[in-house]
């Protein structure tokens, strides 16, 4: 469950965060500043807050869906602004031959981000993506506070049940994350290592 | 503005912008009338859902709610920057006795999420030896500590070596060195890491809900239990966070500009290298 949220959550992130990453660079100034302002918003909210907004606020206004669909939602749309912030820096790392090349040929705006700005800025952006999804890891166990069964809530329910082995519990679900989190932090590396850029 | 990314727009460029931005406008006054649309269909816009934040008790509920947020948050930074000052330097001792259990600590910390941390605490000591409150201050603390350890390491390491060196030269010992010579350069240099360290412990206080200890959240749950108007009380909360976050920003520019202006001086003197960087801290 905490996997499956990962992933869902992770994938809309990516997605919605490069979107937004290409508006606030983008040359129409209404599309930046619609960027900024949703990653202003996104960004200074707590997650918790986030959650209670889609968990409690959506259905009120008769938007019914799932549980995961709502955490996910939250999640993804909070995620996506650190993506955006993280991908912007990357944007900017990407030396300015490179772009000015791409515009010197003749690529209009689009051409030149998806083609020849976005790749690169992609792999300057690994390691502090790798950390964008660690945290996220790690968010997964808000969901816990709705009610979603997930390796929190489970520890939650083992703890009642047995408070002689509380801390061994602890430390065994702690390992469950600590093994995520250095899966992620490990495949970073990986990639950084195959996308090395030769310069 | 310009940009290397694209050419500065001419006449059918500024046309296509227009159109574009024209689509945007429509497309964001579309979301706007349908969330606005939704609400009105759903009743979320009758007195009885919005009144309750006009009213005085509630306000002083509210407020109440973020002293408490706020109080937390502090003694959660001030514990934290002590707690990533002794491990961030201890991760760096020439002891491996020393060096390795720092090592563990942080490393566990930071890879254990903040919410289970803080319920483990709560739920193992809660009723006879900790309140949620302190609950909530102690595991903010461990994380955000941790956290903050790894970004004074990384400070420490981007002093430039000679000054370390010179430290010694003039027969500094090593906590000398440390405290007089390298942590006022590694604070200074990873100061915007450090901000946004505090900006996360503030966030993270809401976490406080699940453990009921006293703050914004809780002060929340109150009034929707009274009130019934979740998402009412979610976007009023969503709002606070939002203003406190960005006056913390504003303020830690501000102190951030403060600072930077005594480093230009010591440029010209040819000391301080001013190396940021790209800051590798997890948010």
């Amino acid at each position: 469950m905490t996997l499956q949220l990962l992933v869902v959550s992770g994938a809309l992130a990516l997605v919605l965060g490069t979107l937004i990453a290409i508006a606030r660079v983008s040359p129409v100034p209404i599309l930046r500043r619609v960027a900024a302002t949703y990653v202003t918003f996104f960004r200074n909210t707590p997650l918790l807050v986030l959650l209670l907004i889609t968990y409690y606020g959506l259905p009120e206004i008769g938007i019914i869906w799932s549980f995961f669909t709502l955490v996910t939602l939250a999640m993804g749309t909070y995620t996506a602004s650190f993506v955006a912030e993280a991908l912007r820096s990357g944007v900017n790392s990407v030396s300015m031959g490179q772009a000015e090349a791409a515009r010197a040929i003749g690529l209009p705006f689009t051409q030149t981000m998806t083609q020849v700005v976005l790749p690169q800025s992609f792999r300057a952006v690994v390691p502090p993506l790798a950390s964008v999804f660690i945290a996220l890891a790690k968010n997964t166990s808000l969901a816990a506070a709705f009610g979603v069964l997930e390796a929190t809530f489970r520890m939650r329910g083992l703890l009642n049940d047995r408070p002689d082995e509380r801390p061994l519990i602890f430390l065994g679900i702690a390992l469950g994350y600590i093994v995520i989190v250095e899966l992620i932090s490990l495949g970073s590396q990986l990639l950084e290592r195959r996308w090395k850029v030769e310069r | 503005m310009t940009s290397v990314l694209f050419d500065a727009p001419g006449p059918r460029a500024r046309r296509r912008h227009k159109i574009v931005g024209v689509l945007t406008v429509i497309a964001m006054l579309a979301v706007l009338a349908a969330i606005c649309w939704k609400f009105w269909s759903e009743d979320q816009f009758t007195a009885q859902k919005w009144e309750p934040f006009v009213t005085p008790s509630i306000i002083t509920l509210l407020l109440e709610g973020l002293w408490r947020t706020v109080q937390a948050a502090v003694l959660a930074v001030a514990f934290s920057v002590v707690f990533g000052v002794v491990f961030g330097v201890g991760k760096l001792s020439n002891h491996r006795w020393l060096r390795w259990p720092c090592w563990l600590v942080v490393e566990f910390f930071r890879a254990v999420p903040l919410l289970m941390l803080i319920i483990f605490l709560w739920v193992t000591y809660s009723p006879q030896l900790i309140t949620s409150f302190m609950a909530l201050v102690i595991g903010l603390t461990l994380y955000n500590g941790s956290v903050l350890a790894e970004v004074f390491r990384a400070g420490i390491n981007a002093v430039p070596k000679g000054q370390a060196e010179a430290a010694y030269a003039i027969g500094m010992r090593k906590t000398q060195v440390m405290t007089i010579v390298l942590l006022p350069q590694a604070v200074k240099i990873m100061l915007p890491a450090i901000i946004s360290q505090c900006v996360v412990a503030l966030k993270d206080t809401s976490l406080g809900f699940v453990i009921l200890a006293p703050g914004l959240t809780s002060a929340g749950r109150l009034i929707w239990g009274t009130f019934n108007n979740r998402l009412a009380t979610a976007l009023v909360l969503a709002a606070i966070y939002i203003v406190l976050n960005l006056a913390l920003t504003w303020l830690a520019t501000k102190a951030q500009q403060r600072l930077a202006g005594e480093q230009k001086i010591s440029i010209v003197g040819g000391v301080v290298r001013a190396d940021t960087g790209e800051s590798s801290v997890p948010v």
